[in-house]
C-alpha cells in the first residue's frame, strides 16, 4: 500500500526533497565546513548507502538482515585489498624480508601472497569485486534461506551469526587479513594520493554523487512493479504467493541489492578513512546501521541519508563530549524510535511537517484527501 | 590433524576437552533455557540476555564480597544464597523491562530486537560506571576448588561437576514448570493462541509478565554459574548472545529437549576442536557448520510438528 494522494503531485513533491538533499550535500556542506568536518560528513554519507539498502530490504521488502556490516566489510576489504597492494610495491617494501607483500603478512611470517589477494592488483577487477563480492555472498545466502521460506526473525539470527563468523575468521587469520588491526597505512589510488585534504574532498564529492545516484536507482526499483510486489510481499506474503508471483526471488533480488550498496559504501568508507578493519563488519556496526535507517524513517530513502547523518553526527559530538554518556544516548535512541515513532524522523515529518507545509504553500497538496496521520497509522501497523 | 597423536593420548584429549566443554556447555544451557522460553515461547528476541546473565554475575561477586567481610564463616554456601539472589535481581529486573518495553512490542518481533539492542547499551554502560570497565572475579571456596583425577591423563575440575550437576538440575525444573505445571500449560496455552486463552478466563498480561521474568531470572542463574568458571567484565554477556541464540535455534525453538541437545553438540564440537585448531578457527568452524545445517534444515533439529 503506497500512501499516494496523487501520483503527480507527490512526484514533484519527491522530486522537491531530492533536490533539497543534493543542494544540501553539494552545495551546503562543502561550503560551510572545513575539510576535516567535511571528511567526517563523507564518512557517515558512507553508511547511508546502508541505510538506503536497508530501506529496500527491511523497511519495504520486510527481510531484517542483521549483516549489512559483512557487506559493507567485504566491500571496504575488496578496496583496501587493492590499495594496499598499491602501497606495497616491492620499492616501498625493500627493508621487508620478503619484498612486495603488505607488512603484516611480512610480520606474520607469510612468505608469498596468498591466491585470493592477487587479482587485486588490478583495478578494473577490484571495482567489479566492490559490488560483486557482497552481491555472491547475499545470493547464497538469500538463496538458501528464502527458497526454504525461513525469514522474519531466523533470518535476522542468521544473519547475525555471519557476521559474527566473518569477524571471529578476519581476525584469526591475522597473516592474510590484518586481523584486529585491520588493513592499514593506505596511501595511494593508482599512483593519486588520497591522504591530503583536496584528495579527501574530491572523495566527499564522488561519495556525494554515488550516494544520490543510488537514490535514484532505489527510488525507480521502488517506483517499479518490483516496489509494489515487495510491498505487498511484506505485507501478505501467502497472497502474493498464490497469486503466482515467486515470492522467494524477489527477496533474493532485494537483498542483493541491497548488499550491493553496502558494498560500494565499504569501498567508498575505506577511501575516505585510509583503514580497513573488522570493527566495521560485526554485530554490533550492524546494528548500528539498522538504528541508522530506523531513526530516519525504515519506509524513507532520504530519511535515511539524513538517519545515517543525525546519528552519526550525535555520535561523534557525544563522545567527543560526554564518552560516559553515549551509550545511554544511544540506547535512549533505539528504545526510543521502537516505542515512541517507529517511522523515524520521515513518520515525523509526515505527521507534523507535512501539514504545516501545505498550510503555507497552499494549493499543492489540494488533491490529498487522506491525511497524513491516516497514512502514518497505516504504516506503523505493519510489522 | 590427529596423526601426532597415540591413541590413549586422544582418549584423554577427548575426555578433557569435552569436560572442558561441559563447563561451556552448562552455560549455554542455562542460557538457552531462559532464551528459549522468552524467545521460543513468547516470541521475543531479547538481545539483552546476555547483559541479564551479567546482571546475575554481578549479584554473585556482590554476594561473594558480602560473605567475606561479614560472615567468612559461612563463605562455603555463599554460592547458593548468591545464586538464588541472581535470580531474583535477574527477574526483577526482567519483569520490569516487561512492563515498561516488551509488552507493547508483542505483535512487532523484530522491533523488540532493536528495543533489546538499546537496553543492553544501557546496562553495559550503567555496569561500567557502577562496577567499572575492569573485569571482576569471585575466589571460590575451598570445597570446589582442585580437580578429581580419573587416570593420570584425566582430571575433571570439581566447579565444573558442580556447575554442570546444577544445570542439569534447573533444566529438569524448567522442564516439569513448562510442561507438568498448570501455570506451563497456561503458558503454552498463551503462546498458541492468545485470543483463545484469554476467552477461557487466563490472564495473558500476568501470563506474560511472569514467562518474561522466569527467562531472566534464569539467565541470572547461568551468570552465576559464569562466575565460577570465568572473570566479569561489562561486555562479557555480548560475547555469548549469538552463540546462545543459535543453539536455540539450531535446537528448535520450541523444544527444550532441541535446546539441550545442541548445547551439547556445539559446545562439545567447539571444545574438542579448539584442542586442535586455534580457539577462533574453531569457533568459526562450529558456526560455519551451524549455520549451514540451518539453511539445510531452518526448522531446527527438533521441530515440534504443529498444525497452524
Amino acid at each position: 500500500m503506497k500512501t499516494t494522494p496523487s501520483a503527480s503531485s507527490l512526484m514533484s513533491r519527491e522530486n522537491l526533497y531530492f533536490l533539497v538533499l543534493a543542494a544540501l550535500l553539494l552545495l551546503v556542506f562543502p561550503v560551510l565546513l572545513d575539510a576535516f568536518r567535511l571528511n567526517l560528513v563523507g564518512k557517515y554519507l558512507t553508511y547511508a548507502f546502508v541505510a538506503v539498502g536497508l530501506v529496500l530490504c527491511w523497511g519495504k521488502g520486510g527481510i531484517l538482515s542483521l549483516g549489512q556490516g559483512v557487506f559493507f566489510g567485504l566491500g571496504g576489504y575488496c578496496m583496501a585489498m587493492f590499495l594496499k597492494l598499491e602501497a606495497s610495491s616491492p620499492e616501498a617494501t625493500a627493508s621487508q624480508s620478503t619484498p612486495g607483500i603488505p607488512d603484516f603478512m611480512d610480520w606474520n611470517q607469510v612468505t608469498e601472497l596468498p591466491w585470493f589477494w592477487q587479482p587485486f592488483h588490478s583495478f578494473s577487477f577490484t571495482l567489479i569485486a566492490v559490488v560483486m563480492v557482497p552481491v555472491i555472498l547475499a545470493f547464497i545466502i538469500g538463496v538458501a534461506m528464502f527458497k526454504r521460506r525461513v525469514g522474519g526473525v531466523y533470518f535476522a539470527i542468521i544473519t547475525q551469526a555471519i557476521a559474527a563468523i566473518l569477524t571471529i575468521l578476519i581476525i584469526g587469520q591475522q597473516g592474510f587479513t590484518g586481523g584486529a588491526n585491520g588493513i592499514t597505512d593506505l596511501r595511494t589510488l593508482m599512483g593519486w594520493d588520497i591522504r591530503g585534504n583536496e584528495a579527501k574532498t574530491v572523495l566527499y564529492f564522488v561519495t556525494s554523487g554515488l550516494l544520490l545516484a543510488c537514490v535514484l536507482l532505489a527510488r525507480h526499483v521502488l517506483g517499479s512493479k518490483l516496489g509494489r510486489i515487495l510491498v505487498a510481499m511484506r505485507d501478505q506474503e501467502d497472497r502474493v504467493r498464490f497469486s503466482g508471483y515467486d515470492v522467494a526471488s524477489f527477496k533474493v533480488f532485494v537483498f542483493c541489492l541491497a548488499a550491493a550498496l553496502s558494498g560500494i559504501g565499504g569501498a567508498l568508507f575505506t577511501l575516505q578513512v585510509g583503514f580497513m578493519s573488522p570493527s566495521f563488519v560485526g554485530i554490533v556496526p550492524s546494528i548500528e546501521m539498522v538504528i541508522f535507517c530506523a531513526v530516519g524513517g525504515r519506509h524513507s530513502l532520504l530519511g535515511a541519508v539524513y538517519g545515517a547523518l543525525l546519528v552519526n553526527a550525535a555520535k561523534t559530538g557525544f563522545s567527543e563530549s560526554f564518552p560516559e554518556l553515549w551509550l545511554y544516548a544511544m540506547g535512549a535512541l533505539f528504545i526510543a524510535v521502537v516505542l515512541a515513532f517507529p517511522n523515524g524522523i520521515a513518520g515525523l515529518y509526515q505527521r507534523y511537517l507535512m501539514p504545516l507545509e501545505k498550510k503555507i504553500l497552499g494549493g499543492l497538496g489540494k488533491a490529498a484527501n487522506t491525511p497524513p496521520t491516516a497514512a502514518a497509522r497505516r504504516m506503523e501497523e505493519t510489522p | 590433524m590427529f596423526a601426532d597423536y597415540s591413541m590413549p593420548e586422544l582418549m584423554s584429549i577427548f575426555a578433557m576437552q569435552g569436560f572442558a566443554g561441559l563447563s561451556l556447555f552448562s552455560i549455554f544451557v542455562l542460557m538457552a533455557l531462559g532464551l528459549a522460553i522468552i524467545f521460543g515461547q513468547m516470541g521475543v528476541i531479547n538481545m539483552a540476555h546476555g547483559e541479564f546473565m551479567i546482571l546475575g554475575a554481578y549479584t554473585t561477586y556482590l554476594t561473594a564480597g558480602l560473605f567475606e567481610t561479614v560472615m567468612p564463616g559461612l563463605y562455603g554456601i555463599y554460592f547458593f544464597v548468591a545464586m538464588f539472589l541472581a535470580f531474583i535481581a535477574s527477574a526483577l529486573l526482567g519483569m520490569l523491562v516487561e512492563w515498561l518495553m516488551i509488552r507493547h512490542l508483542y505483535h512487532r518481533p523484530l522491533d523488540t530486537l532493536l528495543a533489546t539492542w538499546g537496553l543492553s547499551l544501557i546496562l553495559q554502560q550503567a555496569y561500567r560506571s557502577v562496577f567499572g570497565a575492569r573485569e571482576v572475579g569471585v575466589s571460590l571456596p575451598d570445597w570446589m576448588m582442585g580437580s578429581i583425577a580419573v587416570t593420570d591423563l584425566v582430571e575433571i575440575p570439581i566447579n565444573g561437576l558442580i556447575v554442570m550437576v546444577l544445570t542439569l538440575v534447573i533444566a529438569t525444573l524448567v522442564y516439569l514448570l513448562m510442561f507438568r505445571s498448570g501455570w506451563g500449560r497456561q503458558v503454552r496455552a498463551v503462546v498458541q493462541n492468545r485470543p483463545m486463552a484469554e476467552a477461557v478466563g487466563i490472564d495473558t498480561g500476568k501470563v506474560d509478565r511472569i514467562t518474561f521474568a522466569l527467562g531472566c531470572g534464569i539467565a541470572g542463574v547461568a551468570g552465576a554459574a559464569f562466575t565460577m568458571i570465568g572473570s566479569t567484565g561489562p561486555t562479557s554477556g555480548q560475547l555469548y548472545i549469538v552463540d546462545t541464540f543459535l543453539v536455540v535455534v539450531f535446537g528448535g525453538a520450541q523444544s527444550l529437549l532441541g535446546t539441550i541437545a545442541s548445547a551439547f553438540t556445539i559446545s562439545q564440537a567447539q571444545s574438542t576442536m579448539e584442542f586442535f585448531l586455534s580457539g577462533s578457527m574453531a569457533k568459526v568452524l562450529t558456526l560455519l557448520v551451524v549455520v549451514g545445517i540451518l539453511m539445510l534444515r531452518p526448522q531446527g533439529l527438533f521441530a515440534l510438528k504443529v498444525r497452524r
